[in-house]
């Protein structure tokens, strides 16, 4: 009798414990070999584009929060310095210091949810419990500038909503002496773990060229060797006033690109946010930071696209003004909308439970995946 | 042996049966572990380390089919509608939900141009406790739920209310 | 590092009459090219070695709006007039960039597909045939990817997009 093999679908998500969100993979297997992953997002599809070209240019702001809702400040702020480009306006020094601050602080932040989450769908919740605690500190340095925890709207068009709070400067130094040793600890306490490491290292290994053809960005892109970082490689705001490193992947327990270097190219990029973040500090100018946010926006007639280096990678703002109070298109190029498009080359020929690994350390949001 | 074991040897409490099962019920609401959107983050706050949902026995469960809780924590597309209230089915009797969040409740600042938003999840499943905010704090969810175990609390296992 | 006016040269001498013009405009001057011959322009730009264009940063269609505009029945319909596609590329070598468009009409709106030259295009190429109703030819899997693919009112990002009543049993309005 003739033996008959057929290809098992298995169906992930939406609602898993492990998908970050409402993603939904199907997992073509043969046996627990992964021949072939079929994405199916737009579960969370909230109509960003259509707001905007209904809404006048400041009042997108709050839209685009909530699109990274892991790092609000990031997308204001790429929102911000693309509409800036169109008007053309020169922004007060204070402005664009207190912008890269927030920036740093929302960078790690954010990357403690990925490193925290990520350990939890492999299995170690104390790392979860830890990530959340250090966030917590900076969630309340955001709040007491702006008053919100999460979804902002604190930068403007132009300027911020508010000035810092006379704490703010104190309280984010004794956060930083705070938090530099966390970082020790989590390396001892996840990255050097040798179940995490089993788990991760040589798992999904992303060569370069695929990377770049893949459109790949952040610490994706720099977790498989290529320094490109664009707050260095296509700079903006007042990045180039400042001495930082960029980590790329090294392979050090493993392959280069793999799971494990992903993952603490985050780590260290934690470690260099911080020397961002001092060094702003001690610069940080005086002046008014609402002088310049202009009465009325009313962009010329043209188009525009300009970048910023998002936690997740490259997110981009593609705007076509008409010349009236409200943008005529914008088109948000995701970054991780745009990583999560290599799922099926990385899962190849991996064990279903590398799944979960894979999809971790490409630390998508859904709300930015389907906007 | 503490010292609540040492006081009650041999006795036997007599209560009512609602006030028992309430009682139980209302301790231990296990919560599907199910996120949607940016509310989600927030309900992840509120279990981890600083606000410890735990204490209220709410603890996250990936299969709807153990869960008493739903906390519908995020905007519900169209497209998920259809699986939020599938869901919503699977879970066992008695079961409650959450809508946390402006979206959820009637469709958050999408209400007027979001062609593929669902204008509240309560067009599709029976809420119990509405917790306001984009998003709401941890402590406006602890309320939510508190607010939810004094509706338990005042249930008769005979007489069905609401 | 190469400027618009010499990358224009480089192509209309390559292709001539599918690169039709260099737009200049103050921020990101782009070049108009052929739909049909978007695909080999495309291949030409990465593969060149004095080019190099191997990053797709965005791809991103456009309701231009330009055509005739009839209300019936208080819905603004569009008739005539163009959709179109611009492409973000850049060098992560010689990091210069470029920004090309393509216009199709509106009634009949196809354009080459890029997928197999970047493959970051896929998701991009899929998002803009779901939202706009843009058909990219030969690409490799051309579904709906954020709404539901059941979805029969048509392309939501169109200007004159109107929304169904009901989906499924679900009352859509407020």
């Amino acid at each position: 009798m003739a033996i008959k093999t057929e290809e098992m679908v298995l169906n992930m998500g939406p609602q898993h414990p492990s998908t970050h969100g409402v993603l939904r993979l199907e997992l073509v297997l043969e046996g627990e070999i992964i021949q072939k992953v079929i994405p199916h997002i737009g579960y969370l599809h909230r109509c960003f584009e259509k707001h905007c070209e209904a809404m006048t240019y400041p009042q997108v702001i709050p839209y685009t929060d909530r699109m990274d809702y892991l790092a609000a400040m990031g997308n204001e702020f790429g929102y911000a310095i693309t509409v800036e480009k169109l008007l053309g306006i020169q922004l007060p020094e204070r402005v664009e210091y207190i912008r890269v601050i927030m920036g740093e602080l929302q960078r790690i932040a954010s990357h403690l949810v990925a490193i925290g989450t990520y350990g939890a769908d492999i299995g170690a919740m104390t790392p979860f419990l830890f990530a959340f605690r250090d966030r917590e500190v900076i969630l309340n340095l955001f709040e007491i500038t702006c008053g919100a925890r999460m979804l902002y709207n604190y930068i403007w068009v132009g300027g911020l909503s508010h000035d810092l709070h006379p704490d703010f400067v104190r309280l984010t130094r004794e956060f930083i002496k705070y938090f530099r040793p966390k970082i020790v600890e989590m390396n001892e306490l996840l990255s050097t773990n040798r179940i995490f490491i089993e788990r991760t290292a040589n798992v999904g290994v992303l060569p370069l060229e695929t990377a770049i053809n893949f459109g790949i960005t952040g610490p994706m892109l720099r977790g498989s060797g290529f320094k490109w970082d664009l707050r260095r490689d296509d700079t903006y705001s007042v990045y180039n006033k400042f001495d930082f490193d960029i980590p790329v992947g090294e392979g050090k327990v493993g392959t280069v690109g793999d799971c494990w270097d992903r993952y603490y190219v985050r780590i260290l990029e934690m470690g260099e946010s911080l020397k961002i973040i001092e060094q702003a500090l001690d610069q940080l100018p005086e002046g008014d930071v609402t002088s310049a946010i202009p009465k009325r926006i009313k962009p010329p007639v043209g188009s525009v696209y300009k970048r910023v280096e998002n936690p997740r990678g490259e997110l981009g703002y593609f705007i076509i003004s008409n010349g009236t109070t409200s943008p005529f298109r914008v088109k948000v190029r995701a970054p991780s909308f745009v990583n999560l498009g290599i799922m099926d080359v990385l899962c190849k020929n991996h064990m279903v439970a590398d799944v979960i690994a894979i999809l971790g350390s490409v630390d998508i949001v859904l709300g930015e995946v389907d906007r | 042996m503490s010292y609540l074991d040492t006081q009650f040897d041999d006795n036997i409490i007599i209560a009512k049966v609602d006030d028992l099962f309430n009682w139980a019920r209302l301790s231990s609401l296990w919560q599907v572990g199910f996120g949607l959107a940016c509310c989600a983050i927030e309900m992840m706050a509120t279990s981890a380390s600083h606000y410890d949902f735990d204490r209220f026995g709410v603890i996250p469960r990936p299969s709807p089919r153990q869960s008493d809780i739903i906390i519908i924590s995020g905007t519900v597309t169209l497209k998920m509608a259809l699986r939020v209230k599938r869901l919503y089915e699977q879970m066992p009797d008695p079961k409650y939900v959450i809508s946390m969040g402006s979206c959820s409740n009637c469709g958050g600042p999408y209400w007027e141009h979001g062609y593929h938003v669902l204008k509240g999840v309560d067009r599709v499943i029976p809420v119990d406790v509405y917790v306001p905010g984009c998003p709401p704090r941890p402590e406006a969810l602890l309320e939510g739920l508190m607010k939810l175990q004094e509706k338990v609390r005042n249930e008769s296992v005979i007489k069905k209310s609401a | 590092m190469k400027s618009e006016e010499e990358l224009f040269n480089i192509l209309k001498t390559k292709f001539n009459e599918n690169v039709i013009k260099l737009v200049k405009q103050p921020i990101d001057p782009f070049i108009i090219c052929d739909p049909l011959m978007i695909n080999e322009i495309s291949l030409y730009l990465l593969s060149n070695e004095e080019l190099l264009f191997d990053n797709l940063m965005n791809l991103s269609g456009v309701d231009d709006a330009n055509g005739k505009s009839t209300p019936i029945e208080g819905i603004a319909t569009i008739e005539g007039g163009t959709l179109s596609v611009y492409y973000h590329l850049e060098s992560t070598k010689f990091r210069h960039k470029v920004v090309l468009k393509v216009c199709t009409p509106r009634e009949k709106p196809e354009v080459a597909s890029v997928a197999l030259v970047w493959r970051s295009a896929d998701w991009h190429e899929r998002e803009a045939y779901d939202l706009l109703g843009i058909k990219f030819l030969n690409h490799p899997d051309l579904r709906r990817i954020l709404m539901p693919y059941d979805w029969e009112a048509g392309y939501p990002l169109r200007k004159d997009y109107a929304n169904p009543e009901f989906y499924h049993g679900m009352k859509v309005p407020y």
